[in-house]
């Protein structure tokens, strides 16, 4: 018991600090007045108001339909691309590799800014499509390092033993290495996730059309002052995620 | 697990195809963000049949980037003065078309024929207002009449600036007499030295948070537009707003109709739309900036009207100038700039 | 066939929307507004302003990393000793705030840790001085920290949770005490994701604009903010693309330092 309280303790901390924005964030949501740290009475009405506002929803559906392409289609790009580079020989892996890297550690202007600027030397017109397309890239080389470790971890000629079972390479592909890598490729997607809801700099360069997406739209609210709208909506998706996830869980525990 | 995954695919596609559609006459407008009353769009739309597709920006240049570099063909953008003048030096907006824009004259004769477009050939006014010192009347006792306050030590720790070059620098250009606009390299390294003595009393160089700290009572001074002052004393009374006597920046936002415009018709009815007096009040009511417009400003009530921060008698305040396009001397002002933020 | 052709999809993309816009930042890099071919914008780097600012962004990055490492891994080590379904749940709660608003999420920092904000709120109750921590260096650390850890703790945690259990029972079998298979046993084994987690937090720190920005108020400008001014603001592109590109480079240069230390073939998040 003694022994139990010191991890208790200092996991409660770190989560409290992880979560003292979002505490905040979700309390002001049921501000009455219009600027945060500014309690004036409690109230319901920015809820109201969101669904009441138009560009905020627009926004919304471009962003979570974006996010879920994107992750979907740079999965699997991605996934072919992570075993095909597991089957190159070392020179080409490293170069295809390193090349991979190349988005992760570029800063977000200079990928969205050099995507902008081959976009127009494509003569593309911007729009939903080009930040769908910047979204994929920026996705596919998460994927692919989240698939990786797992090919290297698969017992080494389980492909092999697989094809001389008969299986064609097709069958070999889905009926053995996808369920072995399947823990990566649901990481993967899930951070391509992530990744896409929150992006703000590489989606302000490559978008255009009209079509924004909530970073877009939040961040044009900045200079006015952000509305607790955006507290709202906040609040709301934090509750719908936690609810999803605290059923899926009470699935796995119903099955045990 | 796949069947899911394929029929939220669909759906996701379907969604998607079914939002681009596109209709058969639109008008792209590209604003400054929350910087319009959204029922006018639609009220636009019930009446014209024409779609507002609309799209925000955060700064200027940010704007004349997305418009430089082409990608996107917008029809209406309404930029601040100088990049107007910059815009125009470099071709990238036409001149208008005043037989499509009737209502013209509901803009006041002050904020017409501007430095920044004289005789207005190429744009139409939509707000203007003025920037000054926000200041907390708990915490400051005395008058707020000169920039020279923001440089008193009593404040120390309580002076809020811009994190924006040419506001900034303004302000110590203005305390010294000289002009927003100069290139006049010896000045402008005076206002470098000053701006650097300025620097251990400055609590911070804010973007847009300054406005929530200046309620929250934790600043005692905010160079900000008067727009947002208008605001702000509304929410905490404490507040008020003053234009130092050494003068300010007048501004202007106009709407301008870029040069590869495809639908220049419609723009030239969405821009003769806002002109019209129910809308330009809208417009002003909402956002809560000053309106250039004089048939919706006499719709105003009185206590609006006769509002010294929101429209002040621009004829009795002295010094009062507009910013110009620097074209390439702004590298000196970028220079500056630089050696201020990297201390 | 699927595998000679499966990864063609792969490679076409990366080509065209990874190695064709590198090009492109290269070929402002080396140019000016006028066109003409220059090395100017490099020499701009070494620019006393510029080489200070570059000064603070690699002490406030390392700092970031330090401070994550120190918080992050002893949650990652007690992440992987708690009870299964604790464990999962804390997995979760550890990625959702990534989920809200990175801007929503910074402005509620700044109300927390202004003048007259929650902190100093709950202090002045105490009857404890009160604390000016907005628009300071420690600020700009303490929320990029805040933005980082997930980072720095999921790597260390995955890499933690494939430790052959065998292994750990045969150190204790051996007479090893808790420290001792601590020490010699799962931190050298965890080494791998340390690395990954110092990579993902390292280099985006160093390229952060926002927070320094708006928590920094301007006074700790670090790189980001200035390539993000020659992007947004001032339109030399040139200029902007010249310091990512150095800034590019010095990360390449680290992560060539790390993959020499983990033997692996490199190419994993964790």
């Amino acid at each position: 018991m003694v022994k139990k309280l010191p991890k208790n303790l200092y996991i409660f901390l770190i989560f409290l600090f992880l979560y003292l924005p979002i505490i905040f964030l979700i309390v002001f949501s049921f501000n009455e007045g219009k600027y945060s740290g500014n309690w004036t009475g409690f109230s319901f009405h920015w809820y109201k108001e969101l669904f009441e506002d138009r560009m905020i929803m627009s926004a919304l559906a471009n962003t979570l339909s974006i996010a879920i392409l994107a992750s979907i289609i740079s999965t699997i790009i991605g996934l072919f691309g992570a075993y095909s580079i597991f089957r190159m020989k070392s020179r080409p892996k490293q170069m295809l590799l390193t090349i991979n890297n190349i988005p992760l550690l570029n800063p977000d202007i200079v990928t969205g800014v050099s995507l902008m600027a081959l976009f127009v030397f494509l003569h593309m017109r911007l729009g939903f499509l080009t930040m769908l397309i910047a979204h994929i890239s920026f996705c596919i080389p998460y994927v692919v390092l989240s698939i990786l470790p797992k090919l290297r971890q698969m017992p080494k000629d389980i492909v092999d033993a697989a094809l001389d079972l008969g299986a064609t390479p097709m069958q070999a592909f889905f009926k053995v290495v996808l369920p072995e890598v399947m823990p990566g490729v649901i990481t993967g997607a899930l951070i391509a996730f992530t990744l896409s809801i929150d992006d703000f700099v590489i989606s302000f360069f490559t978008t255009g059309n009209g079509v924004n997406n909530l970073s877009i739209a939040i961040f044009s609210m900045a200079r006015r002052g952000i509305s607790p709208k955006i507290n709202a909506l906040s609040t709301l998706m934090f509750i719908i995620v936690m609810g999803l996830l605290l059923i899926i869980n009470l699935r796995r525990e119903k099955e045990k | 697990m796949k069947k899911w995954l394929v029929l939220l695919m669909v759906c996701v596609l379907a969604f998607t195809m079914l939002s681009c559609q596109q209709d058969d006459e639109v008008v792209y407008v590209y604003n400054w963000g929350d910087y319009i009353d959204e029922s006018v769009l639609d009220k636009f739309q019930e009446e014209t049949g024409i779609k507002v597709i609309y799209e925000m920006f955060e700064t200027n240049e940010l704007m004349y980037t997305k418009l430089k570099n082409g990608g996107n063909n917008y029809d209406v953008c309404i930029p601040s003065d100088y990049m107007i003048t910059k815009l125009i030096n470099e071709d990238m907006i036409q001149k208008l078309d005043y037989s499509k824009i009737d209502l013209y004259d509901n803009i006041g004769n002050e904020y017409k024929d501007q430095a920044f477009d004289p005789n207005n050939e190429y744009s139409v006014p939509y707000f203007f207002g003025t920037n000054g010192i926000l200041y907390n009347k708990e915490i400051v006792q005395e008058p707020v009449d000169s920039w020279a306050i923001l440089w008193d030590e009593k404040y120390a720790g309580q002076i809020l600036m811009n994190n924006s070059q040419r506001d900034s620098i303004m302000v110590a250009l203005k305390l010294l007499g000289y002009s927003m606009n100069t290139t006049n390299e010896a000045e402008l390294e005076e206002a470098k030295d000053l701006l650097l003595d300025q620097r251990d009393l400055v609590m911070a160089y804010v973007v847009d948070n300054g406005k929530d700290m200046m309620l929250n009572e934790e600043a005692a001074f905010l160079v900000t537009w008067n727009g947002d002052a208008i605001t702000l004393i509304d929410e905490n009374p404490h507040l008020a707003y003053a234009i130092p006597k050494e003068g300010s920046n007048v501004w202007i936002d106009s709407m301008v109709i870029p040069s590869d415009a495809k639908n220049i018709d419609n723009a030239h009815k969405f821009i003769n739309f806002m002109l019209r007096e129910d809308i330009a009040f809208l417009n002003t009511d909402y956002v809560g900036y000053s309106t250039p417009n004089m048939k919706a400003y006499a719709m105003l009530d009185e206590d609006m009207r006769t509002n010294e921060v929101a429209y002040p008698d621009l004829n009795a305040l002295e010094y009062m100038e507009v910013f110009i396009d620097l074209g390439d001397k702004i590298e000196l002002y970028n220079d500056l700039w630089l050696e201020i933020t990297s201390q | 066939m699927l595998k000679k052709y499966g990864g063609v999809p792969f490679i076409v993309w990366t080509i065209v929307f990874t190695v064709l816009p590198i090009l492109i930042i290269t070929y402002y890099s080396i140019t000016l507004k006028d066109g003409s071919f220059s090395i100017d914008n490099f020499k701009m780097f070494f620019d006393p302003r510029i080489l200070n600012i570059v000064k603070r962004s690699l002490s406030v990055a390392v700092l970031t990393t330090i401070f994550c490492l120190l918080f992050g891994y002893p949650l990652a080590f007690f992440m992987n000793r708690v009870k299964p379904t604790t464990e999962r749940f804390l997995v979760v709660l550890l990625v959702l705030p990534m989920w809200m608003n990175f801007l929503l999420r910074t402005y509620a920092w700044q109300a927390i840790l202004g003048k007259n904000g929650v902190i100093n709120a709950v202090l002045s109750f105490f009857h404890l001085p009160t604390q000016n921590l907005m628009f300071t260096q420690t600020a700009v650390i303490i929320v990029m920290v805040y933005n980082f850890l997930p980072f720095m703790v999921l790597p260390i945690y995955t890499v933690i949770k494939k430790i052959d259990k065998g292994i750990v029972e045969a150190a204790e079998d051996l007479g090893a005490n808790q420290a001792k298979v601590f020490t010699k046993v799962i931190f050298p084994l965890s080494l791998p994701g340390v690395v990954s987690g110092i990579s993902m937090t390292f280099l985006p720190a160093v390229s952060s604009f926002v927070v320094p920005d708006l928590i920094g108020g301007g006074k700790s400008n670090m790189i980001g903010n200035l390539i993000e001014k020659q992007f947004l603001l001032l339109s030399n592109w040139h200029l902007g693309a010249a310091l990512s590109m150095v800034l590019v480079l010095m990360i390449l240069i680290s992560v060539y330092f790390t993959n020499q230390y983990s033997d692996d073939e490199g190419g994993q998040l964790w």
